[in-house]
């Protein structure tokens, strides 16, 4: 195994934990500010893949496509907050599983309804569709760098949100205390709405960039979602840092692992899950 | 307070009595869904006693229903009927086991936490099954000959006739629902009740509430391969999709459905999901629509959520029956 491959995988480790960051990073918010358990999450996923596909071969432009796509997916986000999410605030997480779950068949039959059951690709932009050659034979995408660069972008994005504008400290200050922040005159439930909304968009862009790495397919939302489960496990509830830190661990894990020992490389993840939970069962940078 | 206790006493025995009379007037199909409505109740109970009565809400309760399964695949001669004897307590006390190495772990965490954990977990296994070789990939593996039931010579249950294994499955299903109400109305379902409604206290009163928890874990993930097992005798095949998160969430939804914390719930559970599902995959009654029964089915689900939090079990209590909790404490 030379150097060259050695940064192949690297690279490819970090782009696939990126990736995983955009989707989870929604799902521990959510978690974190409404104490909401969303099962459907991954759906969102699906619904951006989707949307990417379908709007990229009428536009026959990727870029436009996600351009298009984004505000759809923003709408979508803040209906289901209004309609359906809002009703479980104050519900058990029970409640919350049965109606999640209860979405992602909604979502899979509309799905199945609208774009068909079959596995379809999209085309590589024609300005990424390049590689760039790192020995005679090995060269690397140009449009997998292009994916990482844009996940970094939007992490740090995420990170000035959050930290250090007005609405992240209203977002903050809404997951420790609700109550005290709507006597303080906020509207705390257009924050939940809009902070929901992201989380959709962010989950639903992921989908959209990655279409033409993997293909589009049905039920491709579950597997994201279960990954994205373990990364919150191991990250910690709510810890947009903890989620930052176990996409990597687990991009990387798993990349290496298909390279490295494929036959038990589906279970690895899980065993890093396990290992965490012995060792810190709120997980690397969760709140006891 | 008398009369409750008294009809609690003599429903369920009237209730397997008409259903062990089921098969001299109906046969094969209605008594085959029948059958797969039992199981499920198994299962449906098993998952109760985590979720209503522990207050662990388990979202991989599959994991120990599709282990058995595999487990029998995988113990009996491949051409050759297994023995029951022996490959039943064996899958069992595989899911048992399973149970309690992974409890020592979920038990670690709570709320959410458990919740996803529990998931991870179930969905391990089905990439245990789904991506190697052991258990026959995504295809799974067929179960050629039903196991026998035999004393020496002679054949005591028959699982190839449908009807002595309908009769089999009503036997456990009978002996889960008594033993369970046996255990929830013993000092330790008791225990297992506090721990749902106040787990520090409990600690404080000096109970081992991590061993019992893992206790519980141990017995419904036991029960649950019971149910697995039946359920892979019953359709003749095992493959990952038995052990997949759809099938957590359809038991957890019957559990609901018919209303946590009552063990009947979990049995009127069964029979509405099973049914339901049967109703709206009809073909000759919704034609076209019978293929998208799934989005009925969420619609469904997600008005149970938000309008039917006790479950039908519930809806009984709020026509003046009393509170359907207690059932457990009259025994």
């Amino acid at each position: 195994m030379d150097l060259a491959f050695v940064l192949i995988q690297l690279l490819n480790g970090l782009q696939y934990g990126l990736l995983l960051f955009l989707v989870s990073s929604g799902l521990t918010l959510v978690f974190g500010i409404m104490g909401i358990i969303n099962l459907a999450h991954g759906s969102f996923y699906m619904v951006g893949a989707y949307l990417a596909w379908s709007l990229a071969s009428m536009t026959g432009n990727l870029a436009t496509a996600i351009l298009l796509a984004i505000p759809l997916t923003v709408v979508l986000g803040m209906g289901l907050e209004r309609l359906l999410f809002r009703h479980l605030y104050s519900r058990d997480h029970l409640y919350q599983v049965l109606l999640t779950y209860g979405l992602i068949l909604v979502f899979e039959e509309l799905r199945s309804l609208i774009w068909g059951d079959d596995v379809h690709g999209v085309a590589v932009p024609a300005l990424l569709n390049a590689s760039i050659p790192l020995t005679e034979n090995l060269s690397y995408p140009v449009y997998r760098l292009a994916i990482s660069g844009v996940c970094l972008l939007l992490a740090l994005a995420l990170y000035f949100l959050i930290q250090k504008t007005r609405l992240g400290m209203m977002i903050r200050a809404g997951a420790s205390n609700r109550d005290m922040v709507q006597s303080l005159g906020i509207d705390i439930k257009l924050i939940y709405t809009l902070v929901f909304a992201l989380g959709v968009a962010l989950a639903a862009f992921a989908g959209m960039i990655n279409a033409p790495l993997s293909s589009v397919t049905p039920n491709m939302g579950s597997h994201v979602l279960i990954i994205c489960f373990v990364v919150v496990v191991i990250g910690g509830i709510g810890s947009v840092k903890g989620a930052m830190a176990a996409s990597l661990m687990i991009g990387l894990a798993e990349t290496f692992g298909q390279v490295l020992v494929p036959e038990v490389a589906g279970m690895i993840v899980y065993v890093l899950m396990a290992i965490v939970l012995v060792w810190r069962p709120e997980g690397l940078f969760g709140r006891k | 307070m008398m009369q409750g206790g008294a009809i609690n006493r003599w429903l369920p025995w009237v209730v397997i009595g008409l259903l062990a009379l089921f098969p001299m007037v109906e046969s094969n199909f209605y008594m085959q869904l029948l059958t797969k409505v039992l199981i499920m109740a198994i299962f449906a109970m098993s998952l109760d006693l985590l979720v209503g009565y522990t207050g662990l809400v388990s979202f991989g309760h599959a994991a120990y229903f599709g282990l058995a399964g595999y487990a029998l695949a995988l113990m009996g001669p491949k051409y050759e009927a297994a023995s029951l004897w022996w490959t039943l307590p064996g899958a069992m006390g595989i899911c048992v086991a399973f149970a309690l190495v992974t409890g020592l772990l979920v038990l670690r965490t709570r709320g959410i936490y458990f919740i996803m954990v529990t998931l991870a977990f179930a969905q391990m296994l089905y990439f245990v099954f789904h991506d190697t070789k052991l258990g026959g990939g995504s295809d799974g593996i067929y179960i050629y000959a039903k196991p026998t039931m035999n004393f020496g010579e002679t054949v005591l249950v028959n699982l190839e006739k449908l009807d002595q294994f309908y009769w089999l499955v009503l036997f456990f299903t009978a002996g889960t629902y008594f033993l369970l109400r046996r255990i929830l109305g013993s000092s330790f379902g008791r225990a297992l009740m506090g721990i749902k409604v106040n787990e520090h206290r409990m600690r404080a009163l000096g109970f081992p509430v991590f061993r019992y928890q893992l206790a519980s874990f141990g017995l419904a993930g036991g029960l649950a391969g019971l149910a697995g097992y039946l359920a892979a005798v019953q359709f003749g095949f095992v493959n990952p999709e038995i052990l997949s998160w759809h099938q957590s969430g359809a038991v957890l939804m019957m559990v609901i459905l018919g209303g946590m914390g009552t063990l009947h719930g979990a049995v009127i559970g069964a029979f509405a999901f099973v049914l339901l599902q049967e109703v709206l995959s009809n073909q000759a009654w919704f034609g076209i629509a019978a293929k998208h029964w799934q989005l009925a089915m969420g619609i469904l689900i997600m008005l149970v959520a938000l309008y039917l939090p006790q479950g039908l079990a519930g809806l009984m209590t709020k026509f003046g029956r009393k509170p359907a909790t207690e059932e457990a404490v009259d025994d």
